[in-house]
């Protein structure tokens, strides 16, 4: 598994997929691009990459459209969502729908081809930004017999992981500071993920709205 | 097409059967066609005139075509329905003339009565599509208003700053700068978000804290912030040693990548971190007389019911860790 990971890049704008090919250039190995949901669906079939690079803003219903047609056919690939939008609901959308993580467009060419590595692995990839939206989304306690704490809640321990991501700090990092491994922080990642695909909390859906507006 | 040549030729059969009074024909039924033929006609035209003609201006976009082409299919659905309607009308009421039914002068009333439904219906495709045609042209009134606040938001904004960033384009720090600030702005105007109020809520104030010491000092600051919540005294005060942390951490440890501000904000309390990657120092050997890591941070925060933790190593970056207790609910 030490081998090069293969993407295939999914983005609308020529000049990003371009740009993203030139800088994993050597550490990841990209099969093909694709600029359309359809083209997407056909070239990942084809292709079949260990990750999907995909944009979460596309024409034609983008990487959530691109997702749901895949995991028909294919539903083990891995995906990992990139983009320029910071909108939590996105965010939050594409990684419900099936995305292993999000990490934003201004991420260097280093820190994505760990991410791509990561993903591939089956771990999940967390930015600070949505490690904070995953935070917020868990606030606040909800009525008790409302609860699945298998999904509805975060531990301590995933809190503690998550609030390191948002500060900004790599797994390896994080091990340090709370005496565990890194495969250990990265166990908690993946479960928070699970948390964040499965759980029912309404708040996931419609916490983007009523969290900032409501004093 | 056809329809309209049929309309004509009942017309005319109608009205050369009235002509021919002593034809074998009676003159009834010379009415009766011709009475048909003439709302066929009318209602025929009233489809004509209902269907929006297509715009030439060159600037209207697609969606407008398709808005014009489902008034149209409404227009033409209603229309028939209106020929129809027309039909039914206008021959009861040429029938009831013929039988000489309306002479009687207290059937005048009945029969203007009539006329105008008749009338009424023929026509209505017509208001119906005037109507939707201002409508649709409100529409794309509003559509242009919109374009041309988008044009004038850009050119101020990015425009701007993409001819600042090539006059500046030896400088990659100012440009990276630039960049950023307007990305923010453009981010923000994108989101619909409101304007930010600073001096009223703390997510906003610790947002905007970030932004200046970015822009005074040049070193990225990435800010994560969790919740919100009013504006307080005790919470001024962290703003004011977040601030204090912010500048020491971009003034000495600018080569350590960004500065990270991540805060949590929840029950009244706030917890705020930051970090950087810089070269750290040893907490324990501050002068006394550096007062901007003491008395502006420790002091501070100590001042109003907070606290403040600074953990750091030669070598392995620093962190500030700044805590206002909540309402504990």
């Amino acid at each position: 598994m030490s081998s090069q990971p293969t993407v295939v890049i999914v983005d609308d704008h020529a000049i990003f997929r371009s740009g993203v090919r030139a800088e994993l250039d050597g550490m990841v190995e990209v099969l093909g691009e694709a600029e359309s949901v359809e083209d997407a669906v056909r070239a990942i079939a084809e292709l079949e990459p260990d990750v999907v690079l995909l944009d979460v803003h596309m024409p034609g219903g983008g990487g959530v459209e691109v997702l749901g047609q895949v995991a028909k056919q294919r539903p083990q690939q891995r995906f990992l969502a990139l983009s320029v939008s910071d909108d939590p609901q996105d965010v939050i959308a594409i990684v419900r729908a099936g995305a292993r993580g999000y990490v934003t467009k201004t991420i260097t060419g280093d820190q994505l081809a760990d991410a791509v590595r990561r993903v591939r692995d089956g771990d999940a990839v967390f930015s600070p930004r949505l490690a904070g939206f995953v935070l917020d989304a868990f606030a606040g306690d909800l009525p008790a017999e409302e609860v699945d704490p298998e999904l509805d809640q975060l531990t301590a321990r995933e809190r503690e992981v998550l609030r390191y991501i948002a500060r900004g700090y790599l797994y390896k990092e994080i091990a340090l500071r709370l005496h565990i491994s890194a495969k250990t922080v990265e166990a908690h990642v993946s479960s928070v993920l699970r948390k964040l695909q499965l759980s029912n909390r309404h708040e996931l859906s419609r916490w983007a709205v009523s969290r900032r507006l409501v004093d | 097409m056809s329809a309209l040549w049929a309309g004509i030729a009942i017309l005319a059969l109608g009205v050369l059967l009235y002509l021919q009074e002593n034809g074998d024909v009676d003159l009834q039924s010379g009415w009766l066609l011709a009475g048909f033929g003439a709302c066929l006609l009318i209602a025929l035209v009233a489809t004509a005139a209902g269907r929006p003609r297509r715009r030439m201006d060159p600037a209207q976009i697609a969606a407008e075509k398709q808005l014009s082409a489902e008034i149209g299919r409404d227009a033409g659905k209603l229309s028939w329905l209106a020929v129809a309607a027309g039909l039914l009308l206008g021959g009861a009421l040429v029938f009831l003339w013929s039988q000489g039914a309306l002479q009687d002068a207290g059937s005048a009333a009945a029969a203007a009565l009539l006329v105008t439904v008749v009338l009424g219906t023929i026509s209505a495709p017509l208001w119906l599509a005037m109507v939707r045609r201002l409508g649709s042209e409100r529409v794309a009134r509003a559509r242009s208003e919109e374009r041309a606040e988008v044009a004038a938001h850009l050119h101020d904004s990015v425009l701007q700053t993409l001819a600042l960033m090539q006059k500046r384009a030896g400088d990659p720090d100012e440009v990276a700068k630039l960049a950023r600030r307007q990305e923010r702005e453009l981010r923000s105007w994108l989101a619909g978000e409101g304007p930010s109020r600073p001096t009223e809520r703390l997510a906003d104030a610790l947002e905007a804290a970030a932004i200046d010491i970015e822009e005074s000092h040049g070193t990225p600051v990435d800010a994560v912030v969790v919740g919100d919540a009013p504006l307080d005294e005790r919470m001024e005060a962290l703003v004011a040693a977040t601030r204090e942390a912010l500048t020491n951490a971009a003034k000495f440890a600018a080569d350590g990548g960004p500065v990270r501000l991540y805060a949590e904000i929840e029950n009244g309390g706030a917890q705020v971190f930051v970090d950087d990657r810089g070269p750290g120092f040893d907490p324990d050997s501050i002068p006394k007389d550096r007062r901007g890591v003491r008395e502006s941070i420790i002091g501070r925060m100590k001042r109003f019911g907070g606290r403040a933790e600074i953990r750091s190593e030669p070598g392995d970056g620093t962190e500030v860790e700044l805590t206002v207790e909540g309402d504990g609910r």
